[in-house]
């Protein structure tokens, strides 16, 4: 599963953690660890920031996490704006990483930072092609 | 040896249908010549433009600009530090003088943004983020700052009308500079009526984007005597950077580049932030300003909205903010607008800030930043 298949827009088609893709589409949130330092990342790097080793390993994350903060976007970019409004909301997930991605199912009222989350994997089904991603859901 | 400025131009911001990108920065290059005494264009040395070239119809901007205000065959280069391109060009031009490898440099910072249309720029702005993992959301520049607002008013406190009362300010000092896009004040009512961009922050939260030019010559301490009276000198330099990704962001309360190049520029000059007796800041979103006072140390962290609330950052007040209208009034032509603090600083130092003077201001200090906060630099200039 080539990695351009992971947003609703992808800008990166070319990566070393394209098998980020792959996991996505079995419904699996992976991120990499270090194998000679043991620093963990999500989104997942090919590269240890911390001590420059190229050497590293999949690892699943839980997707459980807390609402670090949100913001519904009114004015969105080209290529976004059939979907707007969205809310986009930003997590820290329990395994340490954060991610950011559209609120789903949650009534706007409800939204609250720090409240507990669950990131789902996801494929567009109203798109023809192939489009993954991930939405942020009450646990 | 000190290095200085000798000569300012600025041109009118905002919506410059009239012009082509040279023609912008032709208005103030040929100012900032005819103010300083005597120095020909023939001294000049060299050209750093900054400005941010995705947003223009011309490639290769250094090459259009030195050829339209007749600099060939002299050396030029463009810098670029997103929405920091201008100071970026300002600390080049100091690293070439200080060298001695030039003993004359125009900085011009120039930028068109109206070639685009909004959605376009949303677009290439929303991808001053990661693209990897954070723009195939749709994330946007107004959206980034409003991740940050969300979470000032969570962890400290902060509100909306604090948040919206740098506006208020910002509008009413914009009012006194003919420079500026908008020269009206705007209410606290207005404000929070307006339209949500990126919720919490509304249109009244948002710079606008904005055509505009500003130049500066710098030149040395041996030099700077001959070609005016009252030369302003840059004494401290802070620069730094920051995670491109707000994923691997400390926290979402604060500028991390700006408080490292904060910390750098006070050491340099030994001053506190007490110290600084006028200031401009960042101020692309109202929240970006209550992040400013706080990381460069104008008050403590998570009391930008009381600082603001109480005045501080009007004239008479501990530290007066953004006193030319700011990126707010002024418009936020990005290249062009690290250059333009500078020439306000420049103005107040000199005493020649006409109704936004602050009395006796003797040290002054700059905070640009680049992008969602990958670049920062802090400049301290002294009379």
């Amino acid at each position: 599963m080539p990695f351009k298949y992971f947003g609703k827009i992808n800008f990166t088609p070319y990566t070393k953690v394209d098998k980020f893709a792959d996991y996505l589409q079995k419904g699996k949130l992976m991120g990499t660890h270090c194998k000679k330092c043991g620093e963990k990342y999500f989104p997942p790097r090919a590269d240890c920031i911390k001590c420059l080793s190229d050497d590293v390993k999949w690892i699943e994350y839980s997707g459980r996490g807390t609402l670090h903060s949100y913001t519904k976007i009114n004015a969105a970019p080209k290529g976004f704006d059939d979907i707007a409004p969205y809310i986009l909301g930003v997590v820290d997930l329990e395994e340490g990483g954060r991610l950011i991605s559209w609120i789903g199912d949650i009534p706007d009222d409800d939204i609250k930072i720090g409240m507990e989350i669950k990131v789902v994997p996801r494929i567009f089904e109203e798109i023809e092609e192939i489009k993954l991603y991930y939405t942020i859901e009450k646990p | 040896m000190k290095i200085g400025i000798v000569g300012i131009g600025h041109g009118k911001f905002g919506n410059r249908s009239d012009a082509t990108v040279q023609e912008l920065a032709f208005e103030p290059f040929k100012q900032a010549i005819e103010d300083t005494e005597n120095l020909r264009r023939k001294d000049i040395n060299a050209l750093i433009v900054g400005s941010v070239p995705e947003y223009h119809m011309q490639r290769s901007l250094p090459g259009v600009v030195a050829e339209y205000v007749g600099m060939n065959p002299k050396s030029t280069w463009l810098t670029e530090a997103a929405c920091a391109s201008g100071s970026a060009a300002i600390r080049t031009a100091y690293m070439a003088i200080k060298s001695g490898m030039h003993d004359i440099v125009a900085v011009i910072g120039v930028q068109k943004m109206r070639e685009l249309s909004t959605q376009e720029i949303l677009a290439l702005m929303g991808r001053v983020g990661d693209v990897q993992w954070e723009s195939i959301f749709g994330t946007t520049f107004p959206g980034y700052y409003a991740l940050y607002a969300n979470r000032h008013m969570y962890q400290f406190g902060t509100t909306k009308e604090q948040i919206a009362q740098v506006a208020v300010k910002n509008h009413y000092y914009g009012s006194l500079n003919p420079n500026a896009y908008f020269q009206k004040e705007v209410t606290m009512e207005k404000i929070l009526g307006s339209d949500d961009v990126a919720y919490p922050l509304k249109v009244f939260d948002c710079c606008a984007n904005a055509d505009g030019a500003a130049c500066i010559l710098m030149t040395n301490e041996k030099l700077a005597k001959k070609f005016t009276d009252t030369p302003i000198w840059f004494e401290g330099l802070g620069s730094a950077s920051a995670q491109m990704s707000v994923l691997r962001r400390p926290n979402l309360v604060e500028i991390p580049s700006a408080v490292e190049a904060a910390k750098q520029a006070y050491a340099q000059v030994g001053v506190k932030p007490s110290d600084i007796q006028v200031a401009e800041v960042h101020d692309c979103f109202t929240i970006a300003e209550i992040m400013a006072y706080e990381d460069l140390g104008f008050c403590s962290k998570g009391k930008g909205g009381k600082f603001i609330e109480e005045k501080q950052s009007y004239i008479g007040g501990k530290s007066p903010v953004n006193v030319d209208g700011g990126l707010k009034a002024k418009g936020h032509p990005v290249g062009a607008t690290g250059v333009s603090m500078t020439i306000e600083i420049v103005k107040q130092l000199r005493g020649d800030a006409g109704k936004r003077q602050v009395t006796g201001a003797e040290i002054g200090l700059t905070h640009n930043v680049g992008g969602i906060g990958q670049y920062t630099f802090v400049h301290i200039l002294r009379r």
